[in-house]
């Protein structure tokens, strides 16, 4: 059963890839320059450079505690949240570098949302859970609120299982739909960069199907950066795949080639499973 | 040990099974359990069997010298040895081996000069239960037992023998009536003209202070005070009336010595035939004597009568704590958890708060009144309120300082079961709400604050319940043993926070160990108990299901 689901996927995959190459642009979306993070005086992150291209999907793998979360979480800056994080280098998004002091962090958070690894709607209505960062915004209208939250939600596919049942709390859907429903609450408010800390690691695999469908289809409008340990998942959804390891990034470059014909030894051997 | 090897493995295998454990476990649960409700029982007994309308007993007494009858009502009895009595039993007889003796309730103090008196079996001739017996509970001087005889109207015979009773039944009936238009017209609305009359000199007084008093301004004031006037004239005509009219009735009874009193039916509050009452009936009149004591004023130094102005002074204090203690405690509570750096002030804070909770809280009364009564009441009096120097506003105990007294007593506890909350949120839904660009506020007023809810409700409970059962404090900053007005009636502003009020707790204590009459107030401490345990399991009870609403609303992600 599995096994079909997943040769359907890398079909479709196959087929988008060349689609998104079509479409998508070589426009570059978000620049890292020399980026070093320490938590107290350990460093987490070791000369991070690289640089993303709009509306692509780029996947970091490694093995467990490499940084990808930390890297991943530099982009909107959730790090500032622990007290003893400091943050060297840069990271530029539309000819600025978001760790400017000028930087309005708020805002950056509704231009990069964020979805994490384990589903985490408020505890109030479906209808609330989207319409909380729109509300936040002021935008306090009815009917504005429900066009906008229709429109989150079918973008989310997950309109059609909800739609009688806004007024119900967030708590009673399945993971799967608790997750969706946290990828619709973050596109409602139309970021530019989708970041996705292991989407799918806490769900099941009808479930994961159903995000990793979802990736795709939001590719054409967003881009996308996940951290993923399932290299099947980096490999059906990425265009882009960063290896990294202890802190640093060993190897960056198209999917295909990271998976059929890496460069390093590093990241073939964790690729094939010798570590990780 | 050696002998028994058998055994003494299978106790160490019991041992070590851990079943004694369960089994000290469940006897110490038992033990309080059993303890518990046994104290609930007792105090339920003792306070609500008081209000049963008991039979009435007659006794006949006779020997060589003299003869007695004796109407009452049995309290208690007990077995006493004979020669423990010598010189003390009415008829200094010299009885042998153990006899009983009862603790009887006479009533009639005002002809016998107290209500209770102790009855020996020594020449007992005869007992019995006269059905025509009739108990009488009066505004003053206690119950009343006797025969009834006649009604009179004025001087004029209109019923005796088999009628008198239901005549005067009537006539009672009407009584009571005008007794409580009576009463209405006093507190209520001759009540609302003093106020206002009040607060007109106080207005004057204030223009004058404030030298703005001109010629303008005084004719409206006597104006006003002429209308009230007016009013409270034809109020007072009104009154007299119905004072000749309830004054009208009155009836003439035989006491257990035989001579026959007069009694105005204007001092009798309740009558009743107990001994020709059935179960049923019984059962009626004992929950209307039951809801007379929940709703009425007390009476006789708070020996009789209702405790209504204590329960809703106890009810309403706990209730303004509960607002004030609320807001003191979260913002607290959020600054140490959320904002203040965690270093070793903010530990020693947090010490300070714990051990807040452990003062005696005698010691908060004693800062109450002089904080809160004598430098924050007497500072406010002199700015806000000159007008009333030299007699004090808010510089004297109250019902705002005994509830910000006791919620300085329970702050630590709801500080405390915030902070737990507050650490209990999921980090996921905080950063859930920070990545969707909310502010820490935002965050805090939307997805912390509510999801703690619940715990915040934990330590209001737990101040409630501390509260409501707290009197010591409450003796130093507003809770007297008779309060003339309830802190909220119909006159602006509804809620007068500067008056004393009576308080479940204090009332124990007075009526038990200030009254004068000490058996007839002993059951009224028990019932008063129970009530206090009444009110204070309702208000937590209401608390803990509003908890287990916001529980059910924001129950923890567990998925």
């Amino acid at each position: 059963m599995t096994d079909t689901i997943t040769t359907t996927i890398d079909e479709s995959v196959l087929k988008g890839s060349s689609a998104s190459a079509a479409a998508g642009t070589d426009e570059i979306c978000m620049q890292v320059n020399k980026l070093n993070l320490f938590y107290g005086d350990a460093q987490a992150l070791t000369d991070i450079s690289f640089e993303m291209k709009k509306n692509r999907v780029t996947a970091f793998i490694g093995p467990s505690g490499c940084g990808k979360s930390t890297l991943l979480r530099c982009f909107n800056r959730m790090n500032d949240l622990v007290d003893s994080v400091r943050v060297e280098g840069e990271i530029i998004l539309d000819d600025s570098n978001i760790y400017a002091p000028d930087v309005d962090v708020t805002s950056l958070r509704q231009r990069v949302g964020m979805v994490f690894q384990k589903p985490n709607p408020f505890p109030m209505s479906i209808f609330e859970n989207v319409a909380y960062g729109l509300r936040l915004q002021g935008i306090n209208k009815r009917r504005h609120l429900e066009e906008k939250i229709e429109w989150a939600l079918k973008g989310a596919a997950l309109w059609d299982e909800v739609k009688d049942r806004l007024d119900e709390s967030a708590l009673g859907l399945s993971g799967g739909q608790q997750q969706r429903l946290v990828i619709a609450r973050a596109i409602a408010i139309e970021p530019e960069i989708l970041l996705l800390d292991e989407p799918a690691s806490a769900l099941d695999p009808i479930s994961t199907l159903k995000i990793e469908e979802l990736i795709y289809e939001l590719k054409s409008q967003y881009t996308i950066l996940i951290v993923t340990h399932n290299m099947q998942q980096a490999a059906r959804v990425s265009d882009e795949t960063a290896f990294m390891y202890l802190g640093e990034m060993i190897e960056f470059g198209e999917t295909n080639k990271i998976f059929t014909n890496p460069e390093k030894k590093q990241t073939e051997d964790y690729i094939t499973g010798r570590y990780g | 040990m050696i002998q028994q090897p058998g055994i003494s493995k299978k106790a160490t295998a019991w041992f070590k099974s851990g079943t004694p454990w369960i089994w000290m476990n469940a006897g110490a649960i038992a033990i309080a359990l059993v303890a518990v409700f046994g104290l609930l029982l007792l105090i339920l007994f003792r306070g609500m069997s008081h209000f049963w309308p008991a039979n009435v007993e007659a006794f006949y007494y006779e020997n060589d010298s003299n003869s007695l009858t004796v109407i009452a009502e049995i309290v208690e009895s007990e077995i006493v040895p004979a020669e423990s009595l010598h010189g003390i039993a009415n008829t200094g007889g010299d009885a042998e081996g153990n006899i009983e003796r009862y603790l009887v309730k006479t009533g009639n103090r005002d002809i016998l000069g107290s209500d209770f008196r102790w009855l020996y079996d020594i020449d007992l001739v005869k007992r019995e239960q006269p059905e025509e017996i009739m108990v009488l509970e009066r505004i003053e001087w206690g119950n009343f037992y006797g025969y009834l005889n006649s009604v009179y109207e004025g001087d004029t015979l209109v019923a005796s023998g088999a009628e008198a009773w239901q005549e005067f039944s009537e006539r009672l009936r009407r009584t009571i009536d005008i007794r409580e238009r009576i009463l209405h017209l006093e507190q209520v609305e001759i009540g609302a003209i003093n106020y206002k009359l009040e607060r007109l000199r106080l207005r004057e007084k204030r223009l004058q202070l404030d030298d703005e008093l001109s010629d303008e301004a005084a004719g409206e004031l006597a104006e006003k005070r002429e209308e009230l006037k007016l009013e409270y004239d034809a109020l007072l005509k009104e009154t007299r009336v119905l004072y000749q009219d309830i004054n009208r009735d009155s009836i003439r009874a035989t006491v257990m010595d035989g001579s026959e009193v007069t009694v105005p039916l204007e001092k009798i509050v309740k009558a009743w035939q107990p001994n020709k009452m059935s179960i049923p009936n019984k059962l009626g009149f004992y929950a209307y004597t039951l809801w007379s004591f929940v709703s009425e004023d007390p009476r006789e130094a708070n020996t009789e009568g209702g405790i209504f102005p204590a329960i809703f002074g106890t009810v309403l204090m706990v209730i303004l704590m509960a607002i004030l203690v609320t807001p003191f405690g979260v913002i607290a509570a959020v600054y140490l958890r959320e904002y203040a750096r965690q270093g070793v002030l903010i530990r020693i804070i947090r010490i300070a708060v714990n051990n807040l909770a452990g003062v005696p809280s005698i010691v908060y009364g004693v800062f109450g009144l002089g904080f809160f009564v004598y430098f924050l009441g007497g500072n406010i009096d002199a700015l806000f309120y000159p007008e009333a120097q030299p007699a004090p506003t808010f510089g004297t105990p109250g019902l705002m300082w005994s509830s910000l007294t006791l919620a300085l007593l329970t702050l630590p506890v709801v500080i405390v079961a915030t902070e737990e909350g507050l650490s209990r949120i999921p980090r996921s839904l905080r950063e859930g709400s920070l990545g969707l660009g909310a502010t820490k506020v935002e965050t805090l007023w939307r997805v912390v604050l509510p999801m703690a809810s619940p715990a915040i409700m934990t330590g209001l409970i737990l101040a409630v319940a501390r509260a409501a059962g707290e009197v010591a404090p409450l003796m130093l900053v507003g809770v007297v043993k008779l309060a003339p007005s309830l802190p909220l009636d119909g006159n602006f502003p509804f809620l007068h926070l500067d008056r004393k009020f009576m308080h479940l707790g204090f009332h124990i204590y007075d009526v038990g160990f200030q009254s004068p009459n000490v058996e007839a107030a002993r059951p009224l401490v028990y019932a008063t108990s129970f009530l206090l345990v009444v009110v204070i399991v309702t208000l937590n009870l209401t608390a803990i299901n509003l908890r287990n609403r916001l529980r059910e609303k924001y129950r923890a992600l567990d998925n």
